[in-house]
């Protein structure tokens, strides 16, 4: 925030020196200058003004945070003024944060200097074009759409910039300094997937820790380790067991003296979701619970006592887990039963724990279907969902994508469930699933994707290529009858594996989405994010 | 914290009296180094910060008097003591120091000489909340001749029986030949929930352990385990397939009896564990109706290392193995600044001086190791051979394949083959001693 502050500041302080110096008399040159700086500020007042009243108050804030600029008591009232005056300057740079969906919970840093520089010499010409002799409206009209221009500036995640340099160096300057190691990509990536992280599993990220880990809490560790060996996989699962981690860290957790425990907290906390982060990209719905988490230990006050403040957040977080996940899942169950007939032959693909629990529900209601399950390589994570369900008694058919066409015909409703819901209305999910919804709508089947809303995702994407997630591509290598055919896949150059993991389903292959709100249409979404934005 | 490390010193070295009936095992130089600098080495290059040692009042008092054993350590040693005559299996001094236990415990012997990367143990242990997660590795034969061993080395080790399964880290089965009367004996249920076995038989067991604290408070319960090795890991992975509700009672029971206190806190986190499993989509095995793990709470992991040295120095051949390979595991010069070498003498690049030593003119050391404050001596041949410290070697001596002990004397022109000098003994000038005379080893012995 300080550094926003800066266009103006050195001017001002340099002025305030000056004047110092050479004694209360300001030249006329300054005086001019003073004049033009205040009604510069006004307008941007004004123009603040316009936003509306709830991103003022939410930059209140940050404002009064800044340090009081040099108390010059001796000063005339003009030097008075733009110190003060100085602090809006940076709330129209940080509103576009505030306003600006923040996707990834990685940190933004402040923008660049060259970026201030663009804003400041745009405002200067608003302000000529403003000057102009009774353009005083158009003035306003014009620092409308300028105002839109200037918070475009959004900042990419930097998880999908990996093949820009600087991207790489500004994070491996980053966990440096948290002191964690950086994970180097494996093998060799396809040309159109290059700007994300490929990992490889057998090299974790515990090599380069030390044993007894100090930097990381050990229960982050282990969760990271079962992270990317893939012991925790599944959404929810991952979701539930970050915030069982967290709850563990906050547990062992004491303030330093002269430190808050809403601030260090939060502080400590990051270097974690950064180590979480390399061992295995976030899941939108582990995005939104530390951003919850992160809520509540910001909003503890300051004269909470620890242990106070500690059973606080842990009452908070089992809550979090039981309305979000355990209840929602529920509610989700009650409303899919309904849509679940006698005689139905019910599709579904790969693992989703909440889909698994709406059929065995189902089932124990005494509803009398059938289960297709459909698998793919090379996680083949339906032999799971079928084991499940075959325990609890329900007959299920078991086949691989490739015979989806085959098999369709005989299925009355497709059940999917979703990694994340796009603000666009489009499903992110395992990759193969927009392959069952486009087959599924070709035969006029029904989908209906099961979501929990903590899902709900502010990101907008209509393609899989940029946003995802590549997996180990030596996933892909299987030995039959002793032979693995892939074993030197890298050795051959123009050969690349690839091991995609989400993929998106655009809106209009989903027929309902099933929430713990109530049975949505697919378009719906961003009402949802709407609504959960104004509860919060 | 997450681990501490124990490291076990106080061994006596019982298969190779020879050399430690004077210099306790700990202390005993390999590559000029004491023994017990390895594991410790290993310990502060993972990372370890502090490191509790037992061992006995001997060693005790020679690390901290004797200028010959330097341990540049800069780890905290939190050194315990215990009676040299008691007898102490490693069990029983884990109980010992149960006190100071306070998380789960990563045991090592202080014979263990590997550069095996510790992380691949401990991540099994922290990945799969394992009860008890070992280090093994394939044994390699040893092709030195053995001073004071005439014809072949015979096995009088027995074999232990492994049995992993079709990953090969989930141990399923432990077993020495000692302990089995006429064949491999498995349990059906042990068939039945892991229909893939691998038995090997060639391995050898490092001796590192990582151990929940539970084990060491089921320790303190059940005194009539006495060796880790020997009595507790065999238990242990027996008790992975316990009838008895699948998981260990007793172990069980002692884990609740601590968390009485914080009972609600636990089980709340047991709840979500059990959430997190049942909503995961992993299994660790295939083909059967059970959930991950078969649903049991005991779990032991090995990890078995291909490729990588990893030697336990407990008999004169491997303490000469490891002598050979010492230099490669670290980067010192192999011939020490402080020591006085002529330059007329021919030094091979595999062999190691120690510091102050004094070589003379002439001299020929191949494949050596010469110890600290050694004299050597003009037209002296040595070869293949381990001088400890203090030694003073004669004129014209000639030594091949031999182990002569610290403050030893050879006399000038003695002809040694293959022979184990004992410690401050005097070998007669002119003397011809071949692996036939065995008299040199006692003590009691003059010449």
């Amino acid at each position: 925030m300080a550094d926003c502050g800066e266009p103006d500041g050195p001017g001002n302080k340099d002025d305030i020196t000056r004047s110092k110096n050479e004694g209360k008399e300001l030249t006329k040159e300054e005086k001019q200058r003073l004049r033009k700086q205040k009604k510069h500020q006004k307008k941007q007042k004004e123009r603040k003004n316009e936003k509306g009243p709830s991103e003022t108050e939410k930059d209140k804030t940050p404002v009064s945070l800044l340090p009081p600029p040099q108390p010059v008591a001796t000063q005339k009232a003009p030097s008075a003024l733009p110190a003060p005056a100085s602090a809006p300057i940076p709330v129209p740079a940080s509103a576009p944060f505030h306003s600006s969906p923040a996707p990834s919970p990685a940190d933004k840093p402040a923008k660049s200097k060259a970026e201030l520089k663009a804003e400041r010499r745009a405002r200067q010409e608003t302000d000529r074009a403003a000057k102009q002799p009774g353009s005083s409206s158009s003035g306003i009209k014009t620092k409308v759409p300028l105002s839109e221009l200037n918070p475009v500036v959004k900042r990419l995640p930097e998880h999908v910039q990996v093949d820009d340099p600087a991207v790489v160096k500004r994070l491996a300057k980053k966990l440096e300094r948290q002191q964690i190691p950086l994970r180097s990509d494996y093998g060799y990536k396809v040309s159109l997937f290059s700007h994300l992280h490929q990992y490889s599993r057998k090299a974790p990220l515990t090599q380069l820790l030390s044993i007894p880990s100090t930097v990381i809490h050990p229960s982050i560790v282990r969760l990271g380790l079962q992270y990317s060996q893939g012991i925790v996989a599944g959404s929810n699962a991952r979701s539930v067991a970050l915030l069982h981690a967290f709850k563990q860290v906050i547990r062992d957790y004491t303030t330093p003296p002269n430190e808050e425990l809403s601030r260090d907290l939060v502080n400590k906390l990051k270097p974690y979701i950064s180590f979480l982060n390399q061992c295995r990209p976030l899941s939108a719905s582990m995005g939104n619970a530390i951003k919850y988490i992160k809520k509540e230990i910001s909003n503890i006050p300051s004269q909470c006592k620890e242990e106070e403040a500690k059973t606080k957040l842990l009452t908070c977080i089992d809550r979090y887990i039981e309305e979000k996940i355990v209840l929602a899942a529920k509610a989700i169950s009650k409303y899919a039963i309904e849509k679940i007939s006698d005689g139905d032959v019910i599709l579904v693909y790969g693992y989703s724990s909440l889909v698994n629990n709406i059929l065995c529900e189902a089932f124990e209601k005494s509803r009398k279907f059938r289960v297709i399950v459909v698998d793919s390589r090379p996680r083949l994570e339906g032999r799971e969902a079928l084991r499940r369900l075959v325990q609890r008694g329900i007959s299920c058919t078991y086949v691989l994508i490739s015979a989806l066409s085959y098999i369709l015909p005989e299925v009355s409703k497709v059940f999917l469930g979703a990694h994340a819901l796009l603000a666009n209305g489009y499903v992110m999910s395992r990759v193969g699933t927009s392959q069952i919804a486009l087959v599924a709508r070709t035969y006029n089947v029904p989908v209906l994707v099961c979501c929990e809303t903590y899902k709900f995702c502010e990101r907008v994407q209509t393609d899989s290529f940029v946003s995802n997630e590549l997996d180990d591509p030596d996933d892909l290598m299987v030995t039959r009858k002793g032979k693995t055919q892939l074993e030197n896949w890298q050795d051959v150059s123009s050969l690349g594996l690839l091991n995609l993991v989400y993929d998106v389903t655009p809106p209009d292959f989903v027929d309902l989405v099933i929430t713990d709100l109530g049975m949505i249409p697919c378009t719906s979404v961003p009402v949802v994010l709407r609504v959960k934005n104004l509860d919060q | 914290m997450e681990l501490q490390a124990v490291l076990m010193a106080a061994g006596g070295g019982s298969r190779m009296m020879d050399l430690t009936y004077n210099t306790p095992k700990p202390l005993l130089p390999v590559g000029n180094k004491p023994l017990i600098w390895y594991p410790l080495n290993l310990l502060e290059r993972v990372g370890f910060e502090e490191v509790i040692v037992i061992t006995t009042k001997e060693v005790q008092k020679m690390i901290s008097t004797d200028p010959k054993v330097k341990l540049d350590v800069k780890m905290k040693l939190d050194l315990v003591c215990i009676q040299e005559d008691a007898d102490m299996g490693t069990a029983d001094a884990l109980r010992h120091i149960q006190q100071k236990v306070k998380t789960d415990v990563l045991v090592v012997s202080c014979d263990l000489i590997t550069d095996a990367a510790l992380h691949e143990v401990v991540d099994l242990f922290r990945a799969h909340n394992a009860t008890l997660s070992m280090l093994m590795s394939k044994a390699h034969e040893f092709t030195e001749t053995v001073p004071g061993q005439k014809g072949k080395k015979k096995t009088g080790e027995q074999r232990d029986f492994v049995g992993v399964d079709g990953t090969g880290k989930r141990l399923l089965f432990m077993a020495n030949e000692a302990d089995l009367d006429e064949g491999v004996v498995i349990r059906k249920s042990i068939m039945r929930k892991h229909p893939r076995m691998h038995i090997k038989t060639g391995l050898v067991d490092a001796h590192l352990y990582c151990l929940k604290k539970s084990v060491v408070d089921f320790l303190a319960d059940n005194k009539s385990i006495s060796s880790i090795r020997g009595e507790l890991v065999p238990y242990l992975v027996r008790k992975q397939f316990s009838k008895s509700t699948n998981s260990p009672k007793v172990i069980d029971e002692t884990h609740q009896n601590l968390k009485k206190n914080d009972s609600n806190i636990s089980s709340r986190d047991e709840e979500l564990l059990h959430l997190t499993q049942e909503r995961s989509c992993w299994n660790d095995h295939r083909g059967d109706m059970s959930d991950a793990y078969h649903g049991g709470r005991l779990r032991c992991y090995v990890h078995i290392m291909d490729e990588g040295i990893c030697y336990r120095v407990n008999t004169l051949a491997a303490y000469i193995e490891a002598n050979r390979l010492a230099p490669k595991l670290f980067d010192e010069p192999a011939v020490h600044p402080s020591a006085v070498v002529s330059e007329r003498c021919l030094i091979g690049a595999d062999s190691i001086i120690g510091a102050s030593c004094q070589i003379s003119d002439k001299t020929s050391i191949k494949r050596s190791t010469i110890g600290v404050s050694t004299t050597v001596r003009e037209k002296v041949k040595v070869t293949n051979s381990i001088i400890m410290h203090g030694v003073t070697i004669e004129e014209g001596c000639n030594i091949q394949g031999s182990v002569i002990c610290s403050n030893a004397v050879i006399g000038r022109g003695a002809d040694i083959k293959y022979c184990l000098v004992g410690s401050a003994q005097r070998i007669e000038p002119d003397g011809e001693h071949t692996t036939a005379s065995p008299h040199l080893m006692s003590k009691a012995c003059s010449a």
